[in-house]
């Protein structure tokens, strides 16, 4: 057995071992803690199998933003009384949830056993129109070009998300700020590595979109280290959460798909329809988008962390 | 003796030195008693461990922005490290859970 095997059969283990601990442990914490560290291998095994663009969405949203979104949501649920949410279900309730897990996990399992030898692939055609796009990573060009509604459509989706998180303020916080439960005092060291990181943190993120038409990146993993920033930010209380109303921000949020619409709409009478490039001019509508894009993304990520508003502008 | 092999030497012995201050990092935080004595661990093992493979790498990468980057990921990480260490140790400093 070669070295390269060993690794990768010590890491499927060690990732298989760390998603049973998440489930099985009774401390919410520990079970968070575990889940961003499951996130964080599990980038490392796409990594290993040469998916980079793979890795690095899983590490930027596997374990960064759900990460932050899930240990946000466990502080919440610990500050209040609790004593519902520890009762344990049934024995029929375990046994059910137990046979569908493993119907689902059989069933994944036999997809990929079953699959034809090779597999079937539309890499080769992926590949072949890359010029037309004038890209040069098919991963971006699956995501911008041939598939662009499914793209845009993942931005309504996590827009509606944002929405859905706002819904749950009560009224008389309705247009106000946002708060992250309950954030403490920032800490000097917390200040300190806010100055430092958020320029680098500024550049890693422009240059991950800007990256991403030639090489693994993109508007997603750009868009999730920025919203990091921002939310270290707010951490160290170097500036406030932007008020629920604000106009600005609105814009700023919905700014991608408004970018992504336009284009299709134009795509309509200047190309062969809705969301097709007019030919020459592929890249510099897809890296317009992409701006606006990863402005929203990261945005709208900071602010899913923050949660509802939940101090209003009027004292 | 050539630059290559001296290269291949350095290489070599700051990895595996990088690798066994990892390991020891690893078994403080596996046998240390409380959380400040375990950050010790981790702190100076890590931070040490991860300079440590980064020197041993140089050699290996395209001069200069891939080994710059090398570069400063350490230098983020040591900052990042230190600063959380502080974060937890102020945590405890104020009457947490020692344990």
């Amino acid at each position: 057995m070669t070295i390269g095997v060993g690794f990768s059969v010590a890491l499927g283990l060690l990732i298989l071992a760390v998603a049973v601990f998440t489930i099985g442990t009774r401390d919410s914490f520990a079970a968070v803690v575990a889940f961003v560290v499951y996130g964080l291998l599990l980038s490392l095994g796409w990594m290993n199998l040469y998916c980079p663009d793979v890795a690095l969405t899983e590490a930027a949203v596997g374990g960064g933003v759900t990460g932050a979104l899930l240990l946000n949501a466990c502080a919440r649920v610990r500050s209040e009384k609790t004593s519902d949410f520890k009762k344990s279900p049934r024995w029929i309730g375990r046994g059910m949830a137990g046979l569908l897990c493993l119907a689902l996990s059989s069933g994944l399992v036999a997809v990929v056993i079953l699959l034809p030898n090779p597999a079937p692939t539309l890499a080769p055609e992926a590949t072949r129109s890359l010029s037309a796009t004038g890209l040069g990573n098919p991963v971006t060009a699956v995501l911008m070009a041939y598939r662009a509604l499914d793209t845009m459509l993942e931005k309504v989706v996590l827009l509606l998300a944002l929405v859905g998180v706002w819904s749950l303020a009560s009224d008389r916080f309705w247009g106000g700020r946002a708060t992250f439960g309950h954030l403490p005092e920032p800490d000097r060291p917390l200040i300190f590595l806010t100055r430092v990181l958020a320029p680098v943190g500024i550049i890693a993120g422009i240059y991950l979109f800007w990256v991403g038409a030639d090489a693994p990146g993109g508007a997603f993993a750009g868009g999730a280290i920025l919203s990091a920033i921002w939310i270290l930010v707010f951490f160290a209380g170097l500036s406030v959460v932007p008020a629920v109303g604000s106009l600005g921000l609105r814009i700023v949020l919905s700014i991608g798909i408004i970018f992504f619409l336009a284009a299709g709409v134009a795509g309509i009478s200047m190309a062969a329809g809705f969301l097709a490039y007019p030919e020459g001019f592929a890249k510099p509508i897809i890296v317009v988008i992409e701006v606006a894009m990863t402005l929203s993304i990261g945005a709208t990520l900071g602010l899913l962390v923050a949660g509802p508003p939940g101090q209003s502008l009027k004292p | 003796m050539s630059i290559e092999v001296a290269l291949n030497i350095l290489t070599i012995v700051a990895v595996s030195g990088g690798a066994f201050f990892f390991l020891a990092g690893t078994v403080g935080l596996l046998r240390f008693p409380d959380t400040l004595t375990r950050l010790h661990a981790l702190t100076k093992a890590d931070n040490v461990g991860l300079g440590l493979i980064m020197i041993g790498l140089l050699p290996r990468v395209a001069w200069p922005f891939d080994a710059l980057k090398l570069i400063v990921v350490w230098v983020l990480v040591l900052v990042a490290s230190a600063v959380s260490s502080q974060l937890i140790g102020r945590k405890l400093w104020r009457g947490g859970d020692g344990s």
